[in-house]
């Protein structure tokens, strides 16, 4: 036993290091603007000088995706691409496999080819400084999908266009809030959180705790993340049904981890959507099934598919017209009956 | 009782019981175990079924760690199994055929094997550092994985298959008992064969154990495609458990959690000497712990601190060298002004 002594417990400390810097992954499944949205107006407006493109030459729009890590930014990248050719606009698209030094690269070889639009959704919020005022000296406008940047300087994008997860979270709340209106007693909710301190996260936390606050009755009286995963939601799940006798509700900040919770509940031999009523957020097709099938009660939209917004931006920019300095994606929410019938003309 | 406290699962077991013994106290329902729909249902079960997946994945570095190497592919092999396993049913025509199931679970295997065969031919072949030779497979390892699911979650609905993950056998989950059959395995090959002992002299002095005539190279080779082996079968049981692969997040960190089991199970990181036992309960200490912070609801901003926290104190009092000062310090009790007075008189 001697042997073990300091060395193995300075390993050991370093370990946990590592273990405990590890485990604050960035790993989302959905995409994530950041507060920044909030901006004050612009504090330029556009410049009326800039040179609107001849009417016989196609608009060339840059456009650099963060990747292709999950099927919402799968249907993401085939709206922009499908809406593009719609629209008569030639697009660039790289993919930057989740690495902000690709995206980097791909918006300084955009404004080497001087191309009229760049658009693109931002890897991680910041750092982005540098190459977006490049491209402003450049004169070359650029809009920002679907995930913000921190920039403290606004007027070096032209507009944010993007989900806005508080509204999904107060959607997901009233929902709930109509579903229990004659409900007697407490609703006991729990919470599947998505990864710890990611905006989706956070957002879709604070609007659904701002619609049920009025609400005493109903009650989160168990909230933990679930990492977006189904796995982790599971694990959760049946802990959470193994130290709460009576679950109502249960609210999950995504599909995958409903997906998971739903096995979960099966597994305790309770139905899911009838003993404890499911809400979950993104709409992707295995939830959307799910609710089909009447396990999943309630699922608000984060919709991908935001291509014919940001075409209709690009126009309007190189038109010189004045755009918002935030478009919110255009967004609905399903129940069980609207998914079923939904579910046959669903892109994703 | 002084050779109670010596053996070395004495302090592993003595966590355990401690954890258990809290959540008796917070939840006198932790123990409850009732029969739902023909199989046994509780908290304790969840921690052997959840757990299942780590502990299989820490007896595999347990052997690794002995030959005083490391496995950090584990957990991208755990995606790669779990993500070919569940591509090859989504392909097939009729998702609830055995055959189809025992295919794709035979493909993942063999596919395991190959890429623990992979990381022994870099350790014991080129020589390379295990820390690294077997870091090449855990970045590319995650890329292979996204590229078999092409970067989607893949969902299945194959009964046979979700047996693995989800089916009891004998009111059990059917996890506990290829985790069992894992271990009796590795015991048997280890402790009643002269394999134990060779992997112990590798890890002790490879160049001495290859001079009185080991096979080093073999013996590295070897433990590498069981740790693969070990990785592949806990990704079958996690994709299964879901029912679905999903190449970006199945097994993340789970090199971390093994590493971590086989050091609180008693196992040195210098090789030389191994304990199974104490990795099982090491992992089973872990997903004690990861259940307990679920059931009590910590909030999850602070969860990490707590398990490291948790941690840390698990560690110190497996340290000799911690507890032989602690025991120290009480029998002297060298205060200060304790001294001072002694001098004087």
């Amino acid at each position: 036993m001697k042997r073990f002594g300091k060395l193995s417990l300075l390993a050991v400390l370093a370990l946990m290091m590592v273990v405990v810097a590890a485990c604050g992954k960035k790993n989302e499944t959905s995409p994530s603007p950041s507060a920044s949205q909030a901006a004050a107006p612009a504090s330029e407006s556009p410049k009326a000088s800039e040179p609107a493109p001849p009417a016989d030459k196609k608009i060339v729009l840059g456009f650099a995706q963060v990747g292709a890590e999950s099927g919402w930014r799968t249907a993401n990248t085939k709206s922009i691409q499908e809406s593009a050719a719609a629209a008569g606009i030639d697009l660039k698209f790289s993919d930057a496999q989740q690495k902000q030094e690709n995206q980097i690269k791909a918006i300084r070889s955009y404004i080497q080819q001087k191309v009229d639009v760049i658009a693109f959704s931002p890897v991680v919020e910041s750092g982005w400084d540098t190459v977006l005022k490049e491209a402003k000296d450049a004169g070359i406008p650029v809009i920002l999908t679907d995930r913000a940047v921190d920039s403290k300087d606004t007027s070096l994008y032209r507009t944010f266009i993007g989900s806005d997860f508080v509204e999904e979270g107060r959607k997901a709340g009233q929902w709930l809030v109509e579903a229990t209106k004659d409900a007697q007693g407490d609703v006991n909710i729990v919470q599947l959180e998505g990864t710890t301190g990611s905006a989706p996260a956070n957002d879709r936390m604070a609007g659904f705790k701002e619609v049920i606050k009025d609400h005493p009755n109903l009650k989160i009286i168990a909230s933990q993340t679930g990492d977006f995963t189904r796995a982790k939601g599971k694990e959760v799940m049946q802990a959470f049904l193994q130290a709460h006798k009576k679950i109502d509700v249960l609210y999950a900040h995504n599909d995958d981890m409903a997906l998971g919770a739903i096995q979960a509940i099966e597994a305790a031999g309770l139905k899911p959507g009838v003993d404890i009523k499911i809400i979950s957020v993104d709409g992707v097709h295995d939830g959307m099934q799910a609710a089909s099938e009447g396990k999943i009660n309630y699922i608000v939209e984060c919709n991908p598919l935001l291509g014919p917004q940001l075409m209709d931006a690009v126009k309007d920019v190189l038109a010189g017209k004045e755009i918002p300095q935030r478009i919110v994606t255009k967004e609905s929410a399903f129940t069980s009956e609207q998914a079923k019938e939904a579910l046959p003309t669903r892109q994703y | 009782m002084k050779r109670l406290v010596r053996h070395h699962l004495f302090w592993p077991l003595a966590v355990w019981a401690a954890l258990l013994l809290f959540n008796l106290l917070y939840s006198p329902d932790f123990f409850s175990i009732v029969v739902r729909n023909g199989h046994l249902y509780g908290s304790l079960i969840d921690i052997l079924n959840f757990g299942a997946p780590l502990i299989l994945v820490a007896l595999g570095m347990t052997v690794v760690i002995a030959t005083e190497g490391i496995d950090l592919s584990v957990g991208s092999v755990v995606a790669i199994s779990g993500a070919m396993a569940c591509l090859w049913i989504s392909k097939g025509a009729d998702q609830n055929s055995p055959g189809l199931a025992f295919a794709a679970i035979g493909l993942a295997v063999l596919l395991s094997l190959a890429l623990g065969l992979w990381n022994g031919l870099l350790v014991s072949g080129a020589g390379i550092q295990p820390i690294i030779a077997t870091l090449i497979l855990m970045v590319a390892g995650r890329g292979i994985a996204q590229l078999i699911t092409s970067g989607q979650i893949i969902t299945i609905s194959s009964k046979p298959y979700s047996y693995i993950g989800t089916g009891s056998l004998a009111a059990l989950p059917f996890s506990i008992f290829v985790v069992a059959a894992m271990f009796g395995i590795a015991a048997l090959l280890t402790r009643r064969t002269a394999l134990g002992l060779f992997i112990e002299s590798v890890g002790n002095n490879p160049r001495a154990s290859r001079l009185i005539g080991i096979r080093s190279r073999v013996v590295l080779i070897s433990v590498y495609v069981f740790s693969g082996l070990c990785a592949g079968i806990a990704g079958l049981i996690l994709s299964s458990n879901v029912a679905s692969a999903d190449g970006n997040n199945a097994g993340l960190w789970y090199e971390l959690d093994a590493i971590l089991a086989v050091v609180i199970g008693g196992t040195s990181l210098n090789g030389g000497r191994f304990y199974l036992t104490g990795t099982v309960i090491g992992a089973l200490i872990i997903q004690t712990l990861t259940t307990t912070i679920y059931v009590i609801g910590v909030p999850p901003e602070i969860t990490l601190v707590v398990k490291a926290f948790v941690v840390l104190v698990v560690c110190l009092i497996q340290s000799e060298t911690f507890r032989n000062k602690i025991a120290e310090r009480w029998r002297t009790r060298h205060y200060p002004a304790e001294r001072e007075v002694t001098r004087h008189a």
